[in-house]
């Protein structure tokens, strides 16, 4: 059976020579890969949409990236006022304002990272419901957002530093560990809620509520030695008692390495971590059903 | 290259009724465990009220299947349309096979990088320049930046933005953004293409512009499998057409007979075959009824047969005047015939009543394919118009009582098959 008139059409030719990838989409079935490898191939996208947050978030501003320090520096303000002057609270021997900016650097970029990873899924349900990619590049870009801030309130921390004659060791090397522990610490904990969130919309409301009680968990205003020894490492259950601890160690050098606290803190962040991945890519499917 | 780009088995994809209240609140959840017990007696207290709301009851145990055990494979270098009312599945077919959604049963495996267009600007941002948006869109639809740095002066031209690409894209016309949109997404090279209805934005020009630049995409050799309700587009575009019903492919083949089918079903449902029957509640000077008089069952009709379009015409207001005419339109709401009747050449309104007009056609020499008809009365020295009504009696004009062995009849061939005869064959040289 042919047709008349004959349609015209050219020739097919071929595209590429090398062989095609081949998707197989099947239902959901238990347990599925990580695809980190798939990831990777994303990482322009990734970095896209971190730019875009970023871009967007300052966009119509008055004061624009300032608002970085802004926060960090008034709450040091406050926390230096009523912890450090009324309160009495000891600070290792450190100056109080450094003591407590130096912890409220990666309880930021924590509580800020934590905040949008949680969210931006709905946030991004437009893309979710419309484009392919691995889901994880959301949170994961939302995480990354807030190196950006923390880079520009750590001047602020150099120049305190410098005028209170704080010289840091050797140890200030291993500082970049602990700015990761703190995102991986957010990202491990984003997955967790930013899956939940697609589902419960509730979780949401108990997002600032976490933070807050988080903030008073972690010691920021005032030096994990008030707790006592045979409990410290215990503490480390509290992973951002690890971070702020190691912070506190790599660039004011006084409080001792954190050491069995700092231990607990990584094995329960890489728990964390792994458990939201997997949790994550679970709920994955049905994302773009459910949001 | 591979034989096969899409293969579909057995796709199925079941859907909770009542997606409107798609999230829940962990509340619901958490007083849902804690109320069951209750719940038997809740609900017999409120049968017993006689106001309880039984919906939600309803709702849970709702589901439907948006696709249902479909199958097909698309060939590389293949454009296939698919078509389908709303609801049909089409939209969640692409959803499948662009990989946002998973099937709840069967599979699909596809030969080939894929790039999905459901809506053209995913992830515009109105506070990001053109320029910014460019990036980031096609970043979104799987471009590399290198890619992108590329292309970038001919998506630009493309859009014809060139003036605003500095400018943030909320200060553009809608008529911009669709544009800069559909650039970027024309842009994207991948071996296969599905595309969701994006030719429903933009004005006419610019519209003409995408297809032809579609077709040019089709013409390189990469397979697309495209949702449109454009149907001219459709013929234009496509090849091959499904047409989808209830999540099942009704019709797969040639995309003429596919949009002819799809057009016809849409008018059955509106109307029975070949009649027409007004409103009880109309007023005025009105068609009361229309009935075509077709040569086989109603609604179907052999080319060349006889064939007869009879009206009632209810006169409740004697005019002078009077006018009455009648188009037939083919599939595509093309006006392929033209008739009409003066009141000066035979009267039928200056008196109340009902009168019967009756156009009878000895020939009727219309190409095969779904038509309809389109009535209007009028009176010509007010100048007013008592109706018009549209696309009423649907019917077929079907060639079987003329099959042709050396090629079968395609649809689309003509408009019309002129009686001619072929002079003898003179051998010249």
């Amino acid at each position: 059976m042919s047709s008349l008139p004959p349609v015209l059409k050219a020739p097919p030719f071929e595209i590429a020579s090398g062989s095609f990838p081949t998707f197989f989409i099947k239902p959901e079935t238990g347990l599925s890969s990580l695809a980190l490898r798939e990831l990777w191939e994303y990482r322009e996208l990734l970095y896209f949409l971190t730019w875009r947050d970023l871009k967007v978030r300052y966009k119509q501003t008055v004061l624009g990236a300032a608002w970085a320090i802004i926060q960090p520096f008034f709450m040091m303000v406050v926390f230096t006022l009523f912890f450090g002057r009324l309160a009495q609270i000891p600070s290792d021997g450190i100056p109080y304002p450094v003591f407590v900016y130096c912890a409220l650097l990666p309880w930021q970029l924590f509580a800020h990272s934590l905040t949008e990873s949680s969210n931006s899924l709905v946030a991004n349900e437009r893309l979710i419901t419309k484009v392919y990619f691995p889901r994880l590049v959301i949170p994961i870009s939302a995480v990354l957002g807030g190196l950006i801030d923390f880079s520009i309130a750590f001047v602020i921390l150099l120049l305190m530093m410098v005028y209170y004659g704080i010289r840091p060791s050797w140890a200030v090397v291993t500082l970049p560990a602990f700015v990761l522990l703190a995102m991986v610490t957010a990202l491990g904990v984003g997955l967790w809620l930013s899956a939940l969130n697609v589902k419960y919309r509730d979780v949401r409301y108990t997002i600032n509520f976490v933070i807050q009680f988080w903030l008073l968990a972690t010691p920021v205003a005032y030096p994990s030695s008030l707790i006592p020894l045979r409990w410290r490492a215990l503490y480390g259950l509290n992973p951002m008692a690890g971070v702020v601890e190691g912070f506190r160690w790599a660039l004011l050098g006084k409080s001792g390495g954190p050491g069995a606290l700092l231990a607990v803190s990584v094995v329960v962040v890489i728990l964390i971590l792994i458990g939201g991945l997997y949790y994550f890519r679970r709920m994955e499917a049905e994302f773009a059903d459910v949001i | 290259m591979s034989e096969i780009a899409i293969k579909c088995e057995g796709l199925s994809k079941q859907y909770r009724i009542g997606q409107q209240e798609r999230y829940r609140a962990l509340r619901d959840v958490v007083t849902g465990a804690a109320g069951f017990p209750f719940r038997r007696l809740r609900s017999a207290i409120s049968s017993s009220n006689g106001n309880g709301n039984p919906q939600s009851e309803i709702r849970e145990s709702q589901y439907i299947w948006a696709l249902d055990d479909l199958s097909f494979e698309v060939k590389p270098g293949e454009v296939v349309g698919v078509i389908g009312r709303n609801g049909a599945g089409k939209s969640t077919l692409l959803k499948i096979l662009s990989r946002i959604t998973k099937p709840t049963k069967g599979g699909a495996e596809i030969h080939g990088r894929v790039g999905s267009l459901l809506e053209v600007g995913t992830g515009f941002h109105p506070e990001l320049t053109g320029r910014e948006n460019i990036y980031l869109n096609g970043a979104i639809l799987g471009m590399r930046k290198a890619e992108i740095d590329r292309k970038f002066d001919e998506i630009v031209a493309f859009a014809e933005v060139e003036k605003f690409i500095d400018t943030p894209v909320k200060r553009y016309s809608s008529g911009m953004h669709v544009r800069l949109a559909f650039a970027v997404a024309a842009h994207l090279q991948p071996e296969i293409l599905l595309v969701d209805e994006v030719l429903a934005v933009g004005d006419a020009a610019f519209q003409k512009k995408c297809l032809g630049k579609m077709g040019n995409v089709a013409r390189e050799g990469r397979t697309i499998l495209f949702v449109s309700h454009n149907m001219q587009a459709m013929s234009q575009l496509a090849d091959r057409c499904i047409l989808l019903a209830d999540g099942r492919a009704r019709f797969d083949g040639n995309t003429a007979q596919a949009v002819a089918l799809y057009l016809g079903d849409e008018t059955n449902a509106r109307t029975p075959l070949g009649e027409y029957a007004a409103p009880k509640e109309k007023a005025g000077n009105h068609i009361a009824w229309a009935r075509v008089h077709t040569s086989e069952s109603p609604g179907i009709h052999h080319w060349g047969e006889p064939i007869s379009f009879e009206f009632g015409l209810r006169i409740v207001d004697p005019q002078e005047s009077l006018c009455f005419a009648f188009n037939v339109r083919n599939s595509f709401n093309y006006n392929a015939c033209y008739f009409w009747l003066f009141d000066s050449e035979t009267n039928f309104g200056r008196e109340p009543g009902t009168f019967v007009l009756k156009c009878e056609v000895p020939k009727l020499r219309l190409y095969m394919g779904s038509y309809t008809i389109t009535a209007w009365l009028s009176e010509r020295r007010g100048d007013t118009y008592f109706e018009m009504v549209r696309d009423i009696c649907p019917f077929q004009v079907s060639m079987t009582n003329m099959p042709r062995n050396e090629y079968d009849w395609i649809p689309e061939l003509s408009t019309y098959l002129e009686d001619g005869s072929w002079a003898p064959i003179e051998r010249v040289s």
